[in-house]
């Protein structure tokens, strides 16, 4: 299976060349989808040199000040401990675009070719793997969770399995139900009496025709798994304290959303812009990967 | 899909349209009626005394049901109940009740002294699962009665003598057993109702529904509905149905404190069980009149399991319990008025207040680290504080990690696990050092005591000391009279502080929000109402803050 | 059709032995058993206990007398509430969380449809950015933070509807409505607006508008017809995601319903509760997933090939 999917990344990487340039250059034309690669890109640089640049220790408390407004010292004011809320949210993007971009891309990978496969092959096949996904998504999660914890203990690892575990089986529903509609037309059925072979039917033609979706679900899903980390971090999965993330600000900054605002509006507003970026970015590259967007 | 949409629609302006005319709170309703609105925490999982756990249901049982004797609530000593005197042998180890002729259960049938041999007797049943049936060991044979070693309950020392007198014989003096019978183990049950909905001993029988029940309390169970409310309205045949002012009480299951809070905000509550840790400051500046403090008989502490290697050295469990700030917690963490704990005992737990066993000093912290062998935190292992999941532990949990990082240089790392895991692990002794709470079953030192024995239930520190075991079990419950026992008792706190298999760091605080229309609440160290003393003052509107 | 759906049916059987078998050795492996506690249960309880609840049995034991149960329609006794069946539980929260769930979509379809539709009729205009960019603040707000900030605004400081409760007090089911409603709006709003942009450019509009019809019924009578029809097979699924995930919504406002019993059964090793509940959401699930099948068969004739083909 893993050195199948490495082949047909290769041969992806090879032949697929034009279909990616012609994209970028649609893109280029797009300017919000271009305001959206910069939000992100600048948030991932200060991501990567959060060490070097943040203004404190994102553990040094100073009880006596405790949860301060903003102010010249502390830009974005100080949580109950007394820590500085700017190199929190600095320290918390480092957590929280990892885990939004890594446990998204493995719920993407293997959505994206569990649904295809389902949604090409048909019959028993699709039949046996769809009620597979059911059984998944009926399971218990939290005796899961709990599951994981014992057996494992606590792990970063653990926190994309969980949320990869979860998030990949909308993913496969989807691009299986967009791939059934698709085989059945004509330039699919054409594909297959050219005698194409079933992986390059699958790789050049029913894939790129459902990026439009999975890209706009995957935008939409990349939030929701960085709320989703900081439930499985309270829940004692994932990071553990004094480390954070933005979600776990977030669930904090609720409970005193009126002693103590900036706790919530800080970091929410950290998230809305990633992800109002992230959005404009997915319909940037939506409309750009559209294969019908070519024809006219 | 659309007509059911467009109506749907209307309906949910009309009722916003409504709403916004403005309806009255249920205080403003309730200050008229004579209906308390009380936030109760967890929602009551059963209303049978002999199986429930919880304080949630402690406080709806003691307005259904009234055992021998009720607590005052300034002083906590116990007054008339059921029985309205009673004699206590020179030995202390013979009681005997006069019960009263007036008292009666909610159907109208009289309270008679078999009702109360009967009731112990069920709670002594096995089967029934009664995880506080040990309450009534303090009762001769009832220990060995339960366990199976002892056949005839004859035998216990419980004596119907007729139907108004009862007699108890103890094994040992024991000078808080009037304090239990205030313990719902020891309440009364009917048992025609019992045993006309199953077996005596039959977990989970339907005799606790409303309009099963039958009770000889207060009040009389008139809705369960669960998450959503427990109705008790006053019942007429209650003895002293005339000091009963108020007509029903409304018991709301209050789980979430954010939302508790903002319900007694809009005026539904009268009180609450609870208040936000972060509210409590806003509430003492702007609104110190309806914030309700009062010091509660359990202490919040850490357990060291001694069985790990280097916390198995005194030192360095001295050491990090002394290079702990834990007024800073208080205040800057908790925020509630708690009292930094130096003892396992609460201070004056009925007279009772042991010596400080140690004192906030990073000096000499750092001085018996060093000793230990890790000066300066140098090649202190990796160790894992585990607690159970929860803002309020976790925010203690961080501030401590941190004291013990700046004070002794040691990395500490937290872990939190759901309650059952968290459980599981401390029973078996799989932890380093872990978050614990313990609430007292009665006013007085022993329930803070006799946990330390060796190997006992509640120990799970790996602790022994033979001296400590040989004080509280043996040499204590034989004092002659109160100032020996307590002295034999301090000795053994002392031993256990010097030790130090636990870190107290504070004694709890009970904290609420009170309506200014309750009156009649007084302070005490169980936060026990008599929900006969309570008063609703009709003329105060629901409306306090905006 | 008949046969489709009888497969399916007949399908469904597997996946809920599977998930029931799951669940039965998944819950009794996690670590905590339903009757520990902070002090110390004495063993003899513990005996008492187990006897009561059959977990003294032998595992194999356990396991086919709680399939002879579920066989007969019984959940069986709840843990935690010792005196209520699993039963009993379900049925007694399932009304409220239904309505919740209810309430909850036609606020999600009520401001998705209208933001997706209203993007869509002018694409790459403010009229698109703004209602769609609405729409995505509702992912990006969790209940977590939408419900105590909805209460905050409208409960505590304008005092127009109740802070918390279900049926209690005139309009407390509008807040929690909303609150779950808005997570699912913005799919919905994605949904419509791709279907709308897709139906929009079709040629019998192209006729309505020749035609001379006034936009709006162009909009209203020809466009919404098609352009739903993604949001319609969004939906069932949806619900059966609304019915299993009301736990937090519950939990703030309150509300006596099933989806506070579903995790609260995780925390306490509830163990036939665990069971009773699993079991009850995937055939939900299973139900539902179903439904939009059928639906999404039904508007799709291309698909239709496999109804004969029986699959």
């Amino acid at each position: 299976m893993t050195e199948s999917i490495a082949i047909t990344d290769l041969a992806d990487a090879e032949q697929g060349t034009s279909l990616w340039k012609d994209a970028w250059v649609r893109l280029r034309k797009n300017q919000l989808a271009l305001f959206g690669l910069g939000v992100m890109l600048f948030l991932c640089v200060i991501a990567l040199l959060t060490p070097w640049i943040a203004p404190y220790g994102y553990e040094t408390q100073n009880l006596q000040l405790g949860a301060a407004p903003p102010s010249w010292e502390h830009w974005l004011g100080t949580d109950i401990f007394g820590r500085d809320m700017l190199t929190r949210i600095m320290y918390g993007s480092r957590v929280s675009l990892a885990v939004g971009f890594i446990a998204t891309g493995v719920a993407l990978l293997i959505g994206v070719l569990y649904g295809t496969v389902a949604g090409y092959a048909g019959g028993r096949v699709d039949a046996v793997m769809m009620r597979l996904v059911d059984i998944l998504y009926a399971l218990p999660f939290m005796i899961f969770i709990v599951l994981l914890m014992v057996v494992f203990g606590r792990n970063i690892l653990l926190l994309f399995l969980a949320i990869g575990a979860v998030e990949w089986l909308t993913m496969a529903r989807i691009v299986r139900g967009q791939v059934q509609s698709l085989r059945r037309q004509e330039f699919i059925e054409a594909a297959i009496s050219l005698g194409l072979s079933r992986w390059t039917i699958i790789r050049r033609h029913l894939i790129p025709n459902t990026l439009g979706p999975v890209i706009v679900y995957t935008t939409l899903t990349i939030p929701s798994v960085m709320l989703l980390e900081a439930f499985l971090s309270f829940l004692g999965l994932g990071i553990q304290p004094p480390q954070s993330s933005w979600g776990l600000l977030i669930s904090y900054g609720v409970e005193t959303m009126e002693e103590y605002p900036w706790l919530l509006i800080f970091p929410g507003l950290t998230l809305s812009i990633t992800l109002f970026a992230l959005n404009f970015l997915g319909d940037g590259l939506r409309d750009a990967l559209d294969p019908r967007a070519s024809k006219d | 899909m659309k007509a059911p949409l467009k109506s749907t629609l209307i309906i949910l302006l009309c009722s916003l349209l409504w709403a916004c005319s403005g309806g009255e709170s249920n205080v403003t309703i309730g200050n008229r009626e004579g209906i308390l609105h009380l936030g109760n925490g967890t929602d009551p999982q059963e209303l049978d005394p002999h199986i429930v756990t919880g304080v949630p249901e402690h406080h709806i049982l003691t307005a259904l049901l009234e055992g021998l004797v009720l607590k005052d609530p300034g002083t906590l000593e116990p007054i008339p109940g059921v029985a309205e005197r009673w004699d206590i042998s020179d030995d202390g180890k013979h009681y005997r009740f006069y019960l009263r002729h007036d008292a009666r259960w909610s159907n109208g049938d009289p309270v008679t002294a078999n009702d109360f041999a009967w009731s112990w007797w069920r709670a002594l049943q096995p089967a029934l699962g009664n995880q506080y049936a040990y309450m009534l060991f303090a009762i001769k044979n009832a220990e060995a009665y339960y366990k199976g070693e002892v056949k005839d309950f004859e035998r216990v020392g419980i004596k119907v003598i007729d139907d108004h007198t009862l007699e108890v014989a103890l094994t040992n003096p024991t000078p808080y057993f009037l304090q239990l019978l205030d313990h719902y183990s020891f309440f009364p049950v009917h048992r025609a109702t019992i045993e006309k909905f199953g077996k005596a001993d039959e977990r989970g029988s339907q005799w606790t529904r409303p309009g099963n029940f039958v009770g000889n309390g207060a009040y009389a169970l008139t809705e369960w509905r669960l998450f959503k409310r427990v109705i008790v309205s006053k019942n007429p045949y209650y003895w002293d149905a005339d000091k009963v002012t108020i007509n029903a009480i409304h018991f709301h299951p209050t789980e979430n404190v954010t939302t508790e809070e903002r319900m007694f905000r809009s005026g539904q509550l009268h009180r609450t069980a609870s208040i936000p840790i972060d509210k409590v400051a806003t509430y003492r500046k702007q609104h110190p009149e309806l914030l309700y403090t009062q010091a509660y008989l359990g202490n919040y502490f850490y357990r060291f399991n001694t069985k790990v290697p280097h916390l198995s050295d005194k030192r360095v469990r001295r050491a990090l319990a002394m290079s702990i700030d834990s007024n800073a917690i208080v205040k800057q963490v908790t925020k509630g008025d708690e009292l930094p704990a130096y003892t396992f005992t609460p201070p004056d737990t009925l007279g009772y207040t042991a010596e400080d066993g140690f004192h906030y000093d990073p000096e000499q912290a750092r001085q018996l680290l060093a000793e230990a062998g890790y000066p300066g935190g140098k090649g202190f292992p990796v160790t894992e504080l585990l607690y159970n999941t929860s803002e309020g532990h976790r925010k203690i949990a961080v501030a401590i990690q941190q004291m013990w990082y700046e004070q002794l240089g040691i990395k500490i790392v937290l872990n939190n696990q759901d309650w059952k895991v968290y459980l599981n692990s401390v029973e078996n002794g799989d932890y380093a050092i872990a978050r614990a709470g313990w609430i007292g079953d009665y006013v007085d030192p022993n329930t803070f005591l006799d946990m330390w024995v060796t190997d006992g239930g509640n120990n799970r520190t790996g602790w022994s000391n033979a001296r400590y075991d040989e004080l509280i079990l043996k040499l204590a419950p034989e004092a002659a009279d109160r100032e020996e026992r307590y002295r034999l008792m301090r000795e053994a706190e002392a031993l256990l502080l010097d030790d130090m298999p636990i870190l107290p760091l504070y004694i709890y605080t009970s904290k609420s929000l009170v309506h200014p229309s309750l009156k009649g609440l007084q302070p005490n160290l169980l936060d026990y109402r008599l929900y006969k003393q309570l008063r609703l003052d009709a003329s105060y509107s629901g409306e306090v803050i905006h | 059709m008949g046969r489709f759906i009888l497969s399916r049916l007949l399908q469904a059987i597997p996946v809920l032995l599977v998930v029931i078998t799951a669940t039965f050795f998944l819950v009794r492996a996690a670590p905590g058993g339903p009757f520990s506690a902070e002090k110390i249960v004495p063993p003899e309880v513990v005996k008492a206990l187990e006897a009561r609840y059959k977990l003294d049995q032998p595992m194999w034991q356990q396991y086919f007398s709680y399939l002879n149960d579920l066989a007969h329609g019984e959940f069986g006794p709840s843990f935690r509430y010792p005196g209520r069946s699993v039963n009993e539980l379900i049925l007694g929260g399932l009304p409220t969380t239904a309505e919740l769930a209810f309430y909850a979509m036609l606020v999600a379809i009520f401001i998705g449809a209208c933001a997706g539709v209203m993007a869509a009729l002018k694409p790459n205009t403010p009229q698109d950015y703004i209602p769609m960019s609405a729409a995505m603040l509702g992912i990006c707000m969790p209940s977590f933070l939408m419900g105590p900030l909805l209460v905050l605004i409208f409960g505590v400081w304008l005092e127009w509807l109740p802070v918390s409760g279900w049926g209690d007090l005139p309009g407390d089911k509008i807040l929690p409505a909303i609150t779950l409603g808005t997570g699912y709006a913005a799919y919905i709003a994605r949904l419509s607006r791709g279907g709308m942009l897709e139906v929009m450019s079709q040629d019998y509009i192209r006729t309505a508008r020749a035609k001379g019809l006034p936009e709006w019924v162009v909009v209203l009578k020809h466009g919404l017809r098609g352009g739903l029809i993604p949001v319609v097979a969004f939906l069932g699924p949806a619900f059966a995601g609304l019915l299993s995930g009301s736990f937090v919504v519950e939990t703030i406002f309150q509300i006596p319903g099933l989806g506070r019993f579903y995790v609260q059964a995780a925390f306490n090793r509830d163990y036939t509760m665990i069971l009773g509940t699993t079991v009850f959401f995937a055939a939900l699930i299973v139900l539902f997933n179903l439904l939009s099948d059928i639906i999404a068969v039904w508007i799709n004739p291309k698909l239709r090939h496999q109804l004969r083909e029986g699959r």
